[in-house]
């Protein structure tokens, strides 16, 4: 894989959007991006979902909040560093969405969206009426838990390098899977699902595996995300708008490619900014947001990239 | 000569429609086996059957010795059991050697992706796509879009494919030339059980011919006995093409 120059491209970036907020010490710069890297990560797993399996997970932010929870609840109730604690929030999310996946992945199309829309609806009212996650004010962590690292300011600055971290291996992920057998048998399945079958591609265990493994860094983002908000509570974690935003920057950027969804996902993260300090606009983000996706799909349903590779054919070689 | 396929006894009802009932056949190691019947007898509905789209009502199937009644469709395809399609389905975004890769790492021989990859290009040449490699699927013609469908089946090196009218909407030349694959490919060792509407290519195809008709077995046997069957004759309602083609078949 390291003799090709796609993943040094992507250790580059990942190093530049690291270490240039870092040494310039711009903490605003720090927090844009941060949002960015977020969004990347939401995209990129959506895009093994969609781009390549073809199958649209609608309430894909449920395993950013269910990692959330998790992590936040290990780091105060059993003073889990961390780390630790989002990795094992990464674990147990793609397991539960391997058992889920089994099951709603019988469902095609808009049914299957229907049902993960139910999914993560279940499963914030769930969290609501759980107690030991502090119910519908959710889990506050206290100044103790930034200690490890030195102070607010030091965890601040870690969990920003460490999403970065996960935001890169996001599109290594979706680097490696769309060069491997499995991404091959994942795109016949978007493609045709009933002729990959015949093909011999076992669908099934595909479609729950890849629904698994588009959890995973997700859950991860969640957990290094609201330790550093400090707080978590449901409204926040299992918020569909940002699902749907998630849908949309995919799009805007080209379902099914690499680099599409990264670049939606900053083109999207600018254009929020925009919309946010823009008096008449602010209020109408979703709507925008809506009205963008509803362009796309009718007029360029490849996004940008697909664009381009139509535009240039010659790009669809080396701008996957 | 050995059985590499035994349906025996599959039915299959879809609501008030009995589309397949009580069906037997049997398809030996190495033969060409023609499947004909007039439209809606229940013929691709039998391949559903055997590759296990459909699990059957009531009977077996049985393939190279092993019980695959029920088997999900890509578990029998593992097991070296190929199909081309009679509507024809591509990978649409994919380009031809993509599609053929896919048949190559999902089949019996189950391949990495880099030897897949050159099954793919070698059986795609074979059948007359080796200047299309790298074309996406959709853009191809109708005739290019039945030869994927071939290559495909064959990038799984099978020990038997199913092939449902791949000479349905192709010209003359066309025809001439797939029939040609077709004899190749027997000569390669893979038996194959055929549905066939153009009589004149089955006929002179098949070592034996199972005839289908409302789903159950009118007739079975080598070309000649086939055609020359009154009940044969009388399904098929006047058609004469059948008997031109017993004819001219050898
Ligand atoms: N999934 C299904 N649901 C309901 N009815 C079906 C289904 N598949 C096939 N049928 C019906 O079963 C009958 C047999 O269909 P089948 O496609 O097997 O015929 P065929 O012999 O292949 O015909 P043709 O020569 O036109 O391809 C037809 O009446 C068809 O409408
Ligand atoms: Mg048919």
């Amino acid at each position: 894989m390291w003799r090709r120059p796609f993943p040094w491209l992507i250790v580059v970036a990942a190093l530049l959007f690291a270490l240039v907020p870092y040494f310039t010490n711009d903490v605003g710069m720090r927090e844009s991006l941060l949002l960015a890297a977020i969004y990347i990560i939401l995209a990129s797993n959506l895009n093994l979902m969609i781009g390549y399996a073809g199958y649209v997970n609608f309430g894909n932010i449920v395993f950013f909040g269910l990692g959330g929870y998790i992590c936040l609840y290990l780091v105060t109730a059993w003073h889990v560093h961390v780390i630790v604690a989002a990795l094992i929030g990464g674990v147990a999310v793609s397991a539960v969405a391997l058992l889920f996946g089994t099951g709603i992945l019988r469902l095609r199309g808009a049914f299957f969206a229907l049902a993960t829309i139910g999914v993560n609806q279940a499963v914030q009212q769930l969290v609501v009426n759980f107690e030991p996650w502090g119910g519908a004010t959710g889990i506050y962590l206290s100044l103790d838990s930034y200690k490890p690292f030195g102070g607010p300011m030091q965890a601040l600055w870690w969990m920003y390098l460490l999403i970065v971290l996960l935001t890169a291996a996001s599109m290594l992920l979706s680097y490696v899977i769309k060069n491997s057998k499995f991404g091959l048998g994942l795109i016949a399945i978007g493609q045709n699902e009933d002729a990959a079958a015949v093909l011999g591609v076992p669908t099934a265990r595909y479609k729950a595996l890849v629904y698994s493994a588009s959890a995973f860094l997700p859950a991860m983002a969640g957990g290094l995300y609201f330790f550093k908000s400090g707080i978590i509570e449901p409204g926040a974690a299992f918020n569909l708008e940002q699902s749907i935003e998630a849908i949309v920057m995919l799009m805007l950027g080209g379902a099914g490619t690499i680099l599409g969804p990264a670049l939606g996902a900053v083109l999207y993260e600018e254009m929020r900014g925009i919309l946010l300090t823009t008096q008449y606009l602010s209020h109408f983000q979703l709507v925008i947001a809506g009205v963008l996706l509803l362009i796309i799909v009718q007029f360029v349903p490849g996004g940008l990239l697909g664009w381009l590779h139509r535009l240039w054919p010659r790009t669809r070689g080396w701008l996957q | 000569m050995s059985e590499l396929l035994v349906v025996n006894d599959i039915s299959k009802r879809f609501g008030g429609l009995q589309a397949v009932s009580h069906l037997s056949l049997t398809v030996n190691e190495g033969e060409i086996l023609g499947l004909i019947g007039p439209n809606g007898a229940g013929k691709s509905t039998v391949f559903n059957l055997i590759n296990g789209v459909y699990a059957p009502d009531t009977g077996s199937v049985e393939f190279a010795g092993q019980d695959i009644t029920g088997m999900p469709p890509h578990r029998v395809a593992r097991l070296g059991l190929a199909r081309a399609h009679q509507i024809v389905q591509p990978l649409g975004a994919l380009s031809v050697l993509e599609n053929c890769t896919v048949g190559a790492c999902f089949g019996r021989e189950n391949l990495p992706l880099a030897e897949a990859r050159e099954t793919a290009r070698e059986m795609a040449t074979k059948v007359g796509l080796g200047d299309r490699l790298d074309l996406i699927a959709s853009s191809l013609t109708t005739a290019g879009k039945k030869r994927l469908e071939l290559a495909r089946a064959l990038s799984a090196r099978p020990k038997l494919l199913l092939l449902d009218e791949v000479l349905a909407g192709l010209n003359p030349t066309e025809t001439e030339q797939m029939i040609a694959t077709v004899r190749q490919i027997r000569a390669s060792g893979i038996a194959i059980l055929m549905i066939e509407h153009i009589m004149r290519a089955v006929m002179s195809l098949s070592d034996r011919i199972v005839v289908l008709n409302l789903g159950a077995k009118l007739a079975e046997g080598t070309p000649q006995e086939v055609a020359e069957n009154p009940e044969v004759i009388t399904a098929y309602l006047g058609d004469s093409t059948i008997m031109q083609a017993a004819e001219a078949s050898p």
